[in-house]
C-alpha cells in the first residue's frame, strides 16, 4: 500500500510536469525551462516504476538503460540539423518497437487469462506499435534515400490495404472473444508490421510532414493502449498528449496543403505525372535563366528582400550561406526577412530550426499569413530551393494537383530570384509557371555555392 | 465485475481529458517550434519505458527479459536522445543574432 501510493504520486507528478513542459514550448524564451520540467517528470516516472513490486532483477534494466542512453546521446549530439526529419522518423520507429515488444511480453505471460479489456488494449498495442515501427522505418528509408522517395503504387493498392486493415480489426475482435488463440495474436503482430510498410509505400517525399505527424500520433496511441493494458495512468496521459500532438500537427500540415488526411494517405500524390496540369515544359515558354552577375545587381539595388526557403535549402545545407548573404545585404542597407511555409521541408518547423541553427534571429522568421501580403511591396523575393509553395498554379490552375493550396505570392515582388539545382520539374512532377514569368530570374546550380557567390560579390 | 461491465471508464476519463488538455496546450505552440515540439513529445512518449522496465526486470521468463531489455533500450534512446536534441534545438532559437557570432566557425 505504502509503496504503491508513492509510485502513483510520482506518476501524478510526472504527468503534471509533462504538461507543464509542453506549455513551456509555447514560447522560445521558456522552451528550455519546459524541457527541464519534462525531464524531471520522466525521472520521477522511472524512479516510481523501479519501486514497483513486480520488478525483481535490475541487471537487464541497467543494460538497457546504459545502452539506450549511450546510443541516444550519440545520436542526439552528432546528427546534423538538416537530418532532423530522419531522426524523428527513426525515433518513432524505436517508440513503436518498444510498445510492440511490451505487448508481446504481456500476452506471452498472461495470454489466455486476459480479460476483455486487457486483451483488447494489448491487441491495439501490438497492432499500432508494429505499424508505427515499420511505417517509421519506411519513412526513414524514403527520407534517407535508401528507398526511392517517389510514391510506389500498384493496381488495387488502396483496396488491398483497406482489406488488410479490416482483416486485422476482425482478427482483433476474434482475439478479444477468444484470448487463448496465440495464432490470432501473432497474426495481429504480423498484420501491424505489414501495414506499416504497405501504408507508407505509396506516400511521396513531399507528403512526409503529414506522415511523420501521423506516425507520431500512432506512437502516442500505442503508448496509451499500453497504459490501458497495464492499468497505468501516466502511460495513458503521455500517449494522449503525444497522439493529440501528432494529430494536430498533421491536421495543420494537411490544411496547409489544402488536402485531407485520407487524400494524403490514399492519394499517392505525385505518382501520376500524366495527370492534367502536369504538362511538360517542351511546349511552353522557356524559363528565364539569369547569370549570377545580373542577379547580384538586382540584389544590390534591393531595399527589401524576403527569403523563401524550401527543402532544397536543407539538401544543399545552405542555411549558413543564407545567413552570410543576409548579413552582406544588411551591410548595404537592405532589410531581410524570411517567409516560412508550414509544409516547407520534410517536417513541421524544419526550416525554422535550420535558420535558427544559422543564428538567424527568430523574430525575422514569418509565417505564411503574416508575410504574404508583403510581397507586393518587396523588391526581391529570393526563393531558395522551394518549389510547390511558390507555384502560382495553386491559385490559378484548377487542373493542378496542388490547386487550392495556400502559397506565397512571390511573383508580386518586383523581382523574384529562384535558386534551383536544375530545371527538372519539382518533386511532385508539377510544372511551375513562376519560372517563366518575365520578372523571374532563375539561377541554376547548388544553392549554397550560388548564395556564397552572391555574398562575395556584394562585398566587392 | 465492476459496475461498468469491464469497460475501463475511469481510464477513459483520463484519456479523454488528457487529450483535451494536450489539444489546448499544443495548439498554442507556434509554427516556429514545431520541430522541437515533435522531438519533445517523442521523448515524452518514451514513457513506454515504464512498461518496458517491468517486462525486463519482472519474473516472467527469458523471452520477457530479452524482449523487455530491447524495449528498455529503444525507449531509453527516445527519452535521452529526445530530450537532448530538443534542448539542442531550443538553444539555437535566439532573438539577438550577434550573441554567438564568434562561435559559429567552431
Amino acid at each position: 500500500m505504502g509503496t504503491e501510493l508513492v509510485v502513483q504520486l510520482l506518476y501524478l507528478a510526472a504527468a503534471v510536469l509533462f504538461i507543464g513542459g509542453l506549455m513551456g514550448l509555447g514560447n522560445p524564451e521558456t522552451g528550455r525551462r519546459g524541457i527541464l520540467l519534462a525531464e524531471v517528470g520522466m525521472l520521477a516516472a522511472v524512479v516510481g516504476t523501479l519501486l514497483h513490486h513486480d520488478i525483481i532483477t535490475y541487471e537487464w534494466i541497467l543494460v538497457g538503460l546504459v545502452l539506450g542512453s549511450a546510443i541516444g546521446t550519440v545520436m542526439a549530439l552528432k546528427i546534423p540539423m538538416t537530418k532532423m526529419p530522419e531522426r524523428i522518423a527513426l525515433s518513432h520507429a524505436f517508440g513503436g518497437l518498444a510498445v510492440m515488444l511490451v505487448g508481446i511480453t504481456e500476452y506471452h505471460h498472461r495470454g489466455a487469462g486476459m480479460n476483455t479489456l486487457h486483451i483488447s488494449a494489448t491487441g491495439f498495442e501490438v497492432l499500432l506499435g508494429g505499424l508505427t515501427f515499420t511505417g517509421s522505418l519506411m519513412a526513414f528509408g524514403k527520407l534517407q534515400g535508401f528507398i526511392g522517395g517517389k510514391p510506389f503504387v500498384y493496381r488495387g493498392q488502396n483496396a488491398s490495404n483497406v482489406t488488410l486493415i479490416g482483416v486485422s480489426l476482425a482478427v482483433l475482435a476474434f482475439l478479444v472473444y477468444a484470448p487463448a488463440t496465440p495464432a490470432a495474436f501473432w497474426f495481429l503482430v504480423a498484420g501491424g508490421l505489414l501495414l506499416g510498410v504497405l501504408l507508407v509505400l505509396p506516400i511521396g517525399g513531399a507528403d512526409m510532414p503529414v506522415v511523420i505527424c501521423l506516425l507520431n500520433s500512432y506512437a502516442g496511441l500505442a503508448a496509451s493502449a499500453t497504459g490501458f493494458a497495464l492499468g497505468n495512468n501516466v502511460l495513458i496521459i503521455c500517449g494522449a498528449l503525444d497522439g493529440g500532438s501528432g494529430f494536430i500537427l498533421g491536421m495543420m500540415m494537411s490544411k496547409a496543403m489544402n488536402r485531407s488526411f485520407s487524400n494524403v494517405i490514399f492519394g499517392a500524390f505525385g505518382a501520376t505525372p500524366d495527370a492534367p496540369g502536369a504538362t511538360t515544359a517542351a511546349g511552353g515558354p522557356a524559363p528565364n535563366e539569369a547569370n549570377l552577375d545580373d542577379a547580384v545587381e538586382i540584389l544590390r539595388s534591393a531595399r527589401t528582400v524576403i527569403v523563401v526557403p524550401g527543402y532544397g535549402m536543407a539538401v544543399s545545407q545552405a542555411q549558413h550561406a543564407v545567413r552570410d548573404l543576409a548579413q552582406a545585404l544588411k551591410r548595404i542597407g537592405s532589410e531581410v526577412r524570411y517567409a516560412i511555409h508550414p509544409v516547407a521541408g520534410r517536417m513541421p518547423g524544419h526550416m525554422n530550426v535550420l535558420l535558427a541553427e544559422a543564428n538567424i534571429p527568430y523574430d525575422q522568421l514569418f509565417d505564411l499569413d503574416d508575410i504574404n501580403h508583403e510581397f507586393s511591396a518587396t523588391d526581391v523575393a529570393l526563393v531558395v530551393g522551394a518549389n510547390d509553395v511558390v507555384n502560382p498554379a495553386a491559385k490559378t490552375n484548377p487542373q493542378s494537383p496542388i490547386y487550392g493550396m495556400p502559397v506565397f505570392d512571390v511573383e508580386l515582388a518586383k523581382t523574384t530570384i529562384v535558386l534551383k539545382r536544375s530545371l527538372n520539374a519539382g518533386f511532385a512532377g508539377i510544372e511551375n509557371e513562376l519560372f517563366v514569368k518575365p520578372n523571374t530570374m532563375m539561377v541554376l546550380g547548388d544553392a549554397r555555392k550560388t548564395l556564397t557567390a552572391f555574398a562575395a560579390k556584394l562585398k566587392e | 465485475m465492476s459496475p461498468t461491465g469491464g469497460v475501463p471508464i475511469f481510464e477513459l476519463y483520463i484519456f479523454v481529458l488528457a487529450a483535451f488538455v494536450g489539444w489546448q496546450v499544443i495548439s498554442k505552440v507556434p509554427h516556429l517550434l514545431h520541430t522541437p515540439l515533435m522531438a519533445a513529445t517523442n521523448a515524452i512518449s518514451g514513457i513506454s519505458l515504464v512498461g518496458s522496465l517491468v517486462a525486463a526486470g519482472g519474473k516472467f521468463g527469458t523471452l520477457s527479459t530479452v524482449l523487455g531489455t530491447v524495449a528498455v533500450t529503444a525507449a531509453t534512446i527516445n527519452v535521452v536522445g529526445g530530450f537532448l536534441i530538443t534542448d539542442r534545438m531550443l538553444k539555437m532559437f535566439r532573438k539577438r543574432p550577434e550573441l554567438a557570432r564568434g562561435k559559429r566557425e567552431g
